[in-house]
């Protein structure tokens, strides 16, 4: 579980974030949802530790990331697994070591356990004779589905997923989508996932925070969506149905 | 200010550099390969411009000597510590900048920009070490191997010249090269080597690592790379010499 507790965060005196408050469950896909430059980017970087809020708690089951040391904080990101909007593979790698790096790097592993593991989360993603191609040769969505197989290979407790559909059609969507559902319900997983398709929210949203301007206006789930009783929010999701 | 201000990130920077490896294992594999890359792209262009180097310092020192009462032996000498001293040094360094400084801040800058440096730190590596940590120690490396290279290339390249000009014939130009040798020019000369790497190596991964938007400040991460490595370097040349030849 993620606890977020009044999270705030101003980039030279501008407030992005604004006292933030959101709780994310284990085994759930949650969403973050909200207009374009609201701050889910900026909540996200803030959650995984690559910018530090203001004021606030983020906590991870009880541990809060910012009050870590070194050597703490290097061991909860050992658990944390993140899809980058553009997958963010390393380009001088293959297929295969880039799923591969986290293991070679954290784990004793032999050179056949780290290869099976690498087969295994590569078929787990369906992708199957492509280990030795580079990035530079694989199409978006195959990056993506990289991206997913390189973030489980270490059995993450925590996934984050920043518009894991940006960029695809509607059907390759719907196939990432059922893949990080499918991943998050079998291994347990926290996941949150940033997003502009309210039609993957409409389909897998076990839990929805609404930020609006750099405020957690809303939570809920994707039931209680159309009637939230929040003017802003069913603006957002009138215009992005019609 | 602003330089201020600058200098305290790098230094931030190459503290974060300096920690312990996460793995030694893919620290040496990235060491070798970096050493490979380095000399197998500055091997030709540093064998050519040391050549030369040589060749026109045979040529200048030949034309002030001649007709005055000087011996002529004391060309070659004059060459070598030239070459030695300063030309080898400072114009490889200068060359390598050039090379593997854009290089360095390219690479570097691209992974920045691609998010990719980002996800290391996610997965809980340290990124700046593993990425420039390698590089610096490259170059700690093959910098000064190519120093030394270079000064024995120049050398050649004086006598080839000296084949060519007639100035002087090339027994005479090697009794030169032979004549008081001090071995103390050499430990200067491979100081100002290791200096250079480490300027270099450091700035572009500094500039690299900086880098924020997209392909086009990667280009300027790497031009701006070039140019302080450059300034750095002739900086440190002047200093070290200060400090150790006078
Ligand atoms: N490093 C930064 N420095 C200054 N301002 C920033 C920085 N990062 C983000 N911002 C600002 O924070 C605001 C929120 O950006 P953010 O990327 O979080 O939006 P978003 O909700 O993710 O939008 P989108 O849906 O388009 O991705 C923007 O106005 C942006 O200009
Ligand atoms: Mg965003």
């Amino acid at each position: 579980m993620i606890a977020l507790k009044d999270i705030s965060k101003s980039f030279n005196g501008r407030p992005v974030l604004q006292n933030v408050n959101a709780t994310f469950n284990k085994g759930k896909c949650s969403f973050v949802i909200g207009a374009s430059g609201g701050g889910k980017s900026v909540l996200m970087k803030c959650m995984v530790g690559l910018l530090s809020q203001d004021s606030g708690v983020i906590d991870f089951d009880g541990r809060d990331f910012l009050n870590l040391d070194y050597y703490k904080k290097k061991e909860l990101r050992q658990e944390i697994g993140m899809l980058f909007q553009g997958g963010a593979l390393f380009d001088s790698l293959s297929v295969e070591d880039n799923v591969a790096f986290p293991l070679r790097m954290f784990t004793d592993f032999s050179n056949s356990e780290i290869l099976d593991r690498v087969n295994f989360c590569l078929k787990r993603v369906k992708l199957e004779n492509v280990n030795k191609l580079f990035p530079s040769n694989i199409s978006g969505g195959m990056k993506k589905r990289v991206g997913i197989a390189r973030s489980i290979a270490m059995n993450p407790k925590y996934l984050f997923c920043d518009e894991p559909n940006s960029g695809l059609d509607p059907l390759t969507s719907r196939v990432i989508d059922a893949l990080i559902m499918e991943i998050t319900e079998e291994y347990g997983i926290t996941t949150i996932v940033n997003s502009h398709d309210i039609k993957s929210v409409f389909d897998m949203g076990d839990h929805i925070v609404f930020i609006y301007q750099g405020k957690s206006l809303w939570e809920g789930t994707k039931d209680d969506l159309r009637n939230s009783g929040n003017k802003e929010l069913e603006l957002f999701i009138k215009a992005s149905e019609f | 200010m602003k330089f201020l201000e600058q200098f305290g990130r790098y230094i931030l920077f190459l503290r974060a550099c300096f920690r312990k490896p996460d793995k030694w294992r893919m620290f040496w594999r990235a060491f070798f390969t970096e050493v490979y890359k380095m000399g197998n792209d500055s091997f030709l262009i540093v064998s050519i411009i040391s050549m030369f180097i040589g060749a026109v310092a045979v040529i200048q020192f030949g034309s002030q000597l001649q007709g005055s009462l000087v011996p002529m032996t004391i060309l070659g000498r004059i060459v070598r510590d030239a070459n030695i001293l300063e030309f080898s040094p400072t114009i490889t360094a200068l060359v390598m900048a050039g090379k593997i400084g854009s290089n360095i801040a390219s690479e570097i800058g691209t992974m920045k920009v691609s998010e990719q440096i980002d996800a290391l730190e996610i997965m809980g590596v340290n990124a700046a070490s593993y990425v420039a940590l390698p590089k610096i120690f490259a170059a700690l490396f093959a910098v000064p191997a190519l120093v030394t290279y270079s000064m024995f290339l120049a050398n050649v390249g004086g006598a080839i010249s000296c084949y060519f000009s007639e100035m002087v014939s090339v027994d005479t130009y090697v009794q030169g090269l032979r004549m008081d040798f001090n071995s103390f020019f050499i430990t200067h000369s491979l100081t100002k080597a290791v200096t250079s790497a480490f300027l270099i190596a450091t700035i572009s991964s500094y500039n690299g690592y900086q880098t924020e938007g997209g392909a086009l400040e990667v280009g300027s991460a790497s031009t701006k790379a070039v140019v302080q490595s450059c300034i750095a370097i002739i900086f440190f040349d002047y200093i070290l010499t200060q400090i150790m030849l006078y």
